[in-house]
């Protein structure tokens, strides 16, 4: 979103609706708690619906959520445009064949696996998660879905934390979020 | 409980759903015949069914909470919770909720694991629907019953996907019942083409 679109009144019900929590998972880190916001069945369904009034229509096919907070928003946005659900998963999950992207971590790396029938070329992708921070989470997730063929539409994401700059990692893919904390 | 046994009978929807599932013989281990529920997320019309029976069945209940256990509870509880009004609690492994957490210890076939419930969840007087893609054991589904009773919520029903022909009846976990859409799938020659 820019300075000179309107916001929509539902997001600041959101934002006060995501509890920030000091220090955890350790020091220094402000973690963006969005378990608060699914507590309210109205803030809860206003961050479905602005998702779903922005994707009805761009004849997405597929929607990628990321393990396991990307679950919780993108299967209800799935459902409601009518688009396939396709769970983005840690190691050793998913019981078909797979492929898988590794990723950066703060200490060591980890990697997240998608089934390859799941999604092929000519499917146009979504990928969901709470929240980017670095973008590395995300960037793995598109190169999984890039890989099979689909074209990455966008990536959605609750919350934005742009001081960590992740929308650059995304090589120019668009990215929509509701609420940014500086 | 089965959909079948409680007016469900002869609904296509419940073959759909089924037929959406597929098997994946020896995973996790060898002689685990695995219900893979993603081929059934592929499926918008069979992933909708599935919710459309829930919500039919639990929008006139008063449930004031949805519980889903990490992580294909996930996927299955939130769409449920908003179409029924009620709000979306996540069970989850150990350490990834903030705040204060209550923590539940369950049996695994070798060693055991902890879910977690943040305590702010629940208030007084809630009634509480748990999710889960699907039921063997009942350890998982028992390790809930036991957080939202402890938080002082009252379970009404733990609801699955899939479940083993055990809790057909009145099968009752820990006292509440269950209720479930489909058995799980044989492996054979059809889902190999699948």
């Amino acid at each position: 979103m820019s300075e000179n679109e309107v916001k929509d009144p539902r997001i600041d019900g959101i934002k006060t609706k995501i509890r920030v929590v000091p220090d955890f998972p350790k020091k220094g880190i402000m973690f963006q708690d969005i378990t608060t916001l699914l507590l309210d069945p109205k803030a809860f369904k206003d961050t479905i619906d602005l998702f779903v009034e922005r994707y009805r229509h761009m004849n997405i096919s597929v929607v990628a959520g990321i393990e396991a907070r990307g679950f919780i928003f993108g299967a209800p946005i799935a459902l409601a445009i009518g688009a396939k659900f396709v769970p983005l998963r840690k190691p050793k999950k998913l019981p078909g064949e797979i492929i898988f992207e590794e990723y950066e971590l703060e200490y060591g790396s980890d990697r997240l696996e998608m089934h390859v029938e799941a999604v092929d070329s000519g499917d146009r992708a979504l990928v969901v998660d709470d929240l980017i921070a670095t973008g590395g989470t995300l960037c793995a997730a598109m190169n999984l879905l890039r890989r099979v063929g689909a074209e990455v539409v966008e990536c959605a994401c609750v919350i934005e934390l742009p001081e960590l700059n992740g929308r650059e990692r995304l090589e120019g893919k668009p990215l929509y979020v509701l609420v940014e904390y500086r | 409980m089965f959909a079948v046994e409680n007016g469900l009978q002869g609904d296509p929807r419940l073959k759909a759903i089924s037929d959406a599932i597929r098997v994946v013989p020896h995973f996790p281990k060898t002689g685990i015949m695995f219900q893979d529920i993603t081929t059934l997320l592929l499926d918008p019309v069979a992933f909708k069914h599935v919710v459309d029976i829930f919500v039919d069945r639990y929008k006139h209940m008063n449930i004031s909470l949805v519980a889903g256990v990490e992580a294909r509870g996930f996927i299955f509880g939130p769409p449920i919770a908003l179409a029924i009004g009620a709000k979306f609690v996540p069970l989850r492994k150990p350490g990834k909720l903030p705040g204060r957490v209550l923590s539940e210890e369950y049996e695994l076939e070798y060693g055991s694991d902890r879910l977690e419930m943040s305590v702010e969840a629940v208030k007084s007087d809630e009634r509480a629907l748990i999710i889960d893609d699907l039921v063997a054991t009942g350890g998982t589904l028992s390790a809930s019953i036991n957080l939202l009773e402890r938080a002082g919520a009252e379970v009404v029903e733990c609801a699955c996907v899939v479940g083993l022909p055990k809790f057909k009846g009145q099968c009752k976990l820990k006292g509440k019942p269950l209720y479930v859409l489909v058995e799980p799938r044989e492996f054979d020659d059809i889902t190999l083409y699948n």
